[in-house]
């Protein structure tokens, strides 16, 4: 029985303002447990909301970056339901009116075909406190710091097929929220955090089957194991005659399993209506067309120019325009690289990337500057260095050993371009293998890498490759 | 002294006939010997009040005073006090020192009043009669065994019976009106929106309003000055200047079309309540103005819409008074759910338990559409009304309550006629509508309320009309017997 997975995300994304989104209070994250909460965030009787105007224009930056409809009429609901940490009484969020409509994001697949996602709506909404269930000695400590954040909830439309789809859009999403400067995208701290509804149906069913809503699946990791476990489970749930019920999940990532939180019977009735207190917000086409004459350059254009003004794969481009700092290291690197895009992008997507990587660095903190890997590069095309010992100078620049032409000075990695130089060294080794050269002679081809090798041993790596390969294939041919 | 208008009193002031302190000491005097009848107030707030004073007289006596400075004034205890006690009215918030001031209240101490203390009301100001109130019932001063009205009983009661100059009221569906007409003193409820709801505790947020009961149309004027207005706290607050309301107070009213609606004189009035109306339609007539009768067509669709929307959005509001961070907690709960059941129905009265249930309700999946939704309907419908009704006439004129005061536990045991007792009122409060009740004569020794009803913004016109009545008749001078 084949089966086909169907994926819809419903993205939280903390919008990066100072204060919150009624409030004046910080928004900072790590402070002391309700240090950042004013009588408005605690919902203190007689306080009112006021909207903070910054969060209406990072929801039309977002609604411009995916391409949607931006309300020009939308309302603030109460959803009511009691919980400690939701000082109210009701979460102040939209309904029946978002402030951004439809809209859709293209993603890159493995294979390398793009895919369209569509996005149902993204709504204005204020976060909760935090309950702390520990140290507290059988009763519940609450912090109301995180209460009255502002959210951006970003809906997606139920067009994922896999869980390696819902990454790709998870990764996009991500990149795209960053790029507009509206959300850090730190998910460690909750800034970027995620609900997947999951269901499974048979192919060629178009009737989508009883879905689980997954919730707060807080890292890119977390969510393909989570949405593989739930597939796995639905699938063998149903081919053993069950039936998957319609409840909310919790996934555990030490136990690598989903487990229930709550019922469809149980679920709140949050008897959402308008909120009183707020008038309907209003956006005018003025407003709309300032903030996207501000727009920066977005991951989608960026890929595209890359592709086309340096010559880059689209799967280079996806790498460098990851986020916004990559692409501009990129681009500063290629000008000092005079211009060697493609051997640019392979050590930035390659080498750099990988030590960055192993060190759990940022780029904007790389030891290796944009300048200095242009150079590297520089020294590559110029034939100074080959692209073996290129490794042990970025090795040296990242231990901050000096710069590229300091390293190559000092550590004699200079390439050997005199040919007379190298006929000498080709000459020693030849007499020194006389049996391999008469076998390379009678027809053994292969022995051909054997002198290579034997060559840049006694060099060190510095002999270039292509004067090496010229020199001695002359030489072999000509002692016939 | 304590009969003497606001502006008697501030001329006074300023002339230094009187201290702010020996008129602050007066009036906490007079609390003291007359309160324990009434019931008035909630918390008095002697030390306060005359710190306060001494400040005024120190503004006074630099010559750095303004025409309110060192004015005594009692304050709705639904109005947040920084360091106050803030109850409401309710066992829920008994226990509850505001860290914040409300916007009024701010608005108050700005302009150098005094504030004699906090004044008794109908918990979270649901209720007709004051009855409801934690702290037990209000009197009226014209006769003890009758109710002041509610939810504002304690204010218009203290000003009645002389204990402050004037006091805060607010009006969700009538309570600052019906209790002035009941009390026989002048309020207004001026249009939604004029005056922040900052700090004001919400019952229900669409309508609530804040405003003010004095003994006459003129100090309304000046005090309405000082809270009316922009408030950066309150989106819903109008950005629309306030006039100075006192300067157009005079103005002639020759040619004003006064209208009369035929929905509210019909067999439920009261006989002596429509004699007094039609004889105060007469002095307008000698003054000038010329009297329609205009037609509000869905004035008794008013009561149950108003009774759908003022519940459902006190069901979110009260949702707040959890026992989680303060006011009334439960002793001992044993889980969450025992913590917020116990803590809600110990801390709230049966009338603001009812209101949360049937707004619940009437926010519920199911029921939404045919509740809510249909009551937004109406409101909109009841608007349109007056709208209607504006194109033709300046200000719509009538009595403010069916009936004059009633005895205490008369309604007690019948919510759906205590509702009923603001069938004038709560179409003003649907509308978003400035309001005044004025005194307009007596029935068996009870005082009879006056409506005008004035077009959005419009409380300098309302004044400036009431004022013109109150220059012809002395029903505003009354002072009950004993006080």
């Amino acid at each position: 029985m084949e089966w086909e997975t169907v994926i819809g995300l419903e993205v939280h994304a903390q919008l990066s303002t100072n204060s919150k989104i009624f409030s004046g209070a910080s928004t900072a994250f790590g402070a002391e447990p309700n240090t950042q909460a004013c009588a408005i965030d605690l919902g203190f009787p007689g306080v009112l909301p006021v909207l903070n105007a910054e969060v209406v224009n990072m929801a039309i930056k977002l609604g411009l970056g995916i391409h949607a409809e931006i309300a020009k009429r939308s309302v603030f609901a109460r959803k009511n339901y009691f919980y400690p940490d939701l000082p109210k009484g009701y979460q102040i969020s939209q309904f029946e009116l978002p402030v951004v409509g439809k809209g859709y994001l293209d993603i890159l697949l493995e294979d390398g075909t793009s895919k369209r996602i569509g996005i149902t709506r993204a709504h204005l909404e204020e976060d909760a406190g935090k309950s702390l269930h520990e140290d507290f000695h059988g009763m519940s400590g609450i912090d109301l710091n995180r209460a009255g954040t502002p959210l951006l909830e970003i809906v997606s439309e139920p067009d994922m097929r896999s869980a390696k789809e819902a990454i790709a859009y998870l990764k996009t999403l991500h990149s795209l929220v960053r790029y507009l400067g509206i959300c850090d995208g730190n998910m460690q701290e909750g800034s970027f955090r995620c609900d997947a509804n999951v269901s499974v149906r048979r192919k060629g069913e178009t009737k989508l089957g009883t879905r689980t809503e997954l919730k707060n699946i807080n890292s890119f990791r977390f969510v393909e194991r989570a949405i593989n476990y739930e597939v796995e489970r639905q699938i063998a749930l149903i081919e053993e005659g069950g039936k998957v019920k319609q409840e909310t999940l919790l996934f555990d990532p030490a136990k690598n399993e989903t487990r229930t939180m709550r019922s469809k019977e149980e679920a709140n009735d949050y008897r959402y209506f308008p909120d009183p207190d707020l008038l309907p917000l209003l956006i005018t086409e003025e407003q709309i067309e300032k903030v996207r004459s501000h727009l920066p350059e977005l991951p989608q254009q960026k890929h595209q120019r890359f592709m086309e003004q340096y010559g880059l794969s689209a799967y280079d481009a996806t790498v460098l325009v990851s986020s916004q700092a990559m692409a501009d290291y990129f681009e500063t690197a290629v000008v000092a690289s005079g211009g060697q895009a493609k051997l640019t992008a392979n050590w930035v997507a390659g080498e750099l990337s990988a030590a960055l990587n192993k060190s759990d660095m940022d780029i904007i903190d790389s030891p290796v500057s944009a300048a200095e890997l242009g150079k590297l590069v520089l020294r590559i095309a110029d034939d100074t260095i080959s692209g073996k010992i290129a490794k042990t100078v970025f090795e040296c620049l990242w231990n901050k050993e000096g710069d590229v032409d300091q390293i190559i000075d000092k550590q004699g990695l200079k390439q050997v371009t005199d040919s007379s130089a190298i006929e000498a060294l080709i000459e020693k080794i030849l007499e020194a293998n006389p049996q391999q050269v008469a076998d390379y002679r009678s027809g053994k081809d292969k022995l051909f890498g054997f002198f290579v090798g034997q060559a840049m041993k006694e060099s060190g790596g510095k002999l270039n490759p292509k004067q090496l390969n010229d020199l001695l294939k002359e030489k072999l041919a000509s002692g016939a | 002294m304590f009969t003497k208008s606001i502006a008697e009193l501030s001329q006074a002031l300023q002339t230094k006939k009187i201290s702010s302190h020996e008129l602050t000491q007066m009036y906490l005097e007079r609390i003291k010997q007359f309160d324990k009848k009434l019931n008035s107030f909630i918390t008095v707030t002697e030390e306060h009040a005359l710190q306060a004073a001494k400040k005024a007289d120190v503004q006074l006596a630099i010559g750095n005073a303004n025409i309110l400075t060192g004015i005594p004034v009692a304050q709705k205890d639904i109005f947040c006090t920084q360091g106050v006690k803030t109850s409401c009215g309710s066992k829920m918030l008994d226990n509850f020192i505001s860290p914040y001031d409300a916007t009024v209240i701010k608005r108050f101490n700005a302009a150098g009043m005094v504030m004699l203390g906090k004044t008794n009301m109908d918990e979270f100001a649901m209720g007709s009669s004051n009855e409801n109130s934690y702290y037990g019932p209000v009197k009226n001063p014209w006769n003890l065994e009758y109710v002041p009205g509610g939810s504002s009983g304690g204010s218009a009661a203290a000003v009645a019976a002389n204990l402050a100059p004037a006091a805060t009221g607010t009006d969700t569906g009538g309570s600052i009106r019906q209790p002035a007409a009941f009390c026989g003193i002048s309020g207004i409820k001026p249009t939604y929106g004029r005056v922040s709801r900052y700090g004001m505790i919400a019952f229900a947020s669409s309508l609530d309003q804040g405003g003010l009961f004095a003994k006459s149309a003129e100090d309304l004027a000046l005090l309405l000055n000082v809270i009316a207005g922009f408030d950066e706290n309150d989106s819903t607050s109008a950005t629309i200047a306030a006039p100075y309301y006192a300067t157009t107070l005079n103005n002639s009213l020759k040619g004003l079309r006064i209208g009369l609606p035929k929905e509210f004189f019909n067999e439920a009035l009261d006989k002596d309540i429509a004699n007094a109306i039609q004889a105060a339609v007469k002095v307008y007539e000698k003054l000038g103005a010329t009297i329609h009768e205009i037609s509000l067509p869905r004035t008794s669709l008013s009561i149950p819409a108003y009774y759908v929307i003022a519940p459902a959005e006190c069901s979110s509001n009260l949702a707040r008074f959890d026992g989680v961070r303060y006011g009334h907690r439960c002793d001992a709960p044993k889980d969450l759910e025992d913590l917020y059941k116990r803590s809600r129905s110990e801390g709230f009265g049966k009338e603001v338990t009812r209101r949360i249930m049937i707004g619940t309700y009437a926010l519920s999946a199911g029921y939404f559409d045919a509740y809510y939704l249909k009551a937004q309907k109406i409101r909109r419908l009841v608007a349109q009304d007056f709208h209607e009704a504006f194109k033709s006439v300046d200000v719509i004129l009538g009595p403010t309550t069916p009936s004059p005061a009633f005895k205490l536990g008369e309604k007690t045991s019948d919510p759906l006629s205590m509702y009923l007792s603001d069938i004038y009122t709560i179409a003003v409060n649907l509308a978003g509508l400035p309001g005044m009740s004025i005194p307009a004569g007596f029935t068996a020794g009870l005082p009879i309320g006056m409506q005008l009803i004035g077009n959005a913004f419009g409380e300098a016109k309302l004044l400036n009309i009431a004022h013109g009545y109150q220059k012809e008749t002395d029903w505003h001078t009354k002072t009950p017997e004993g006080f």
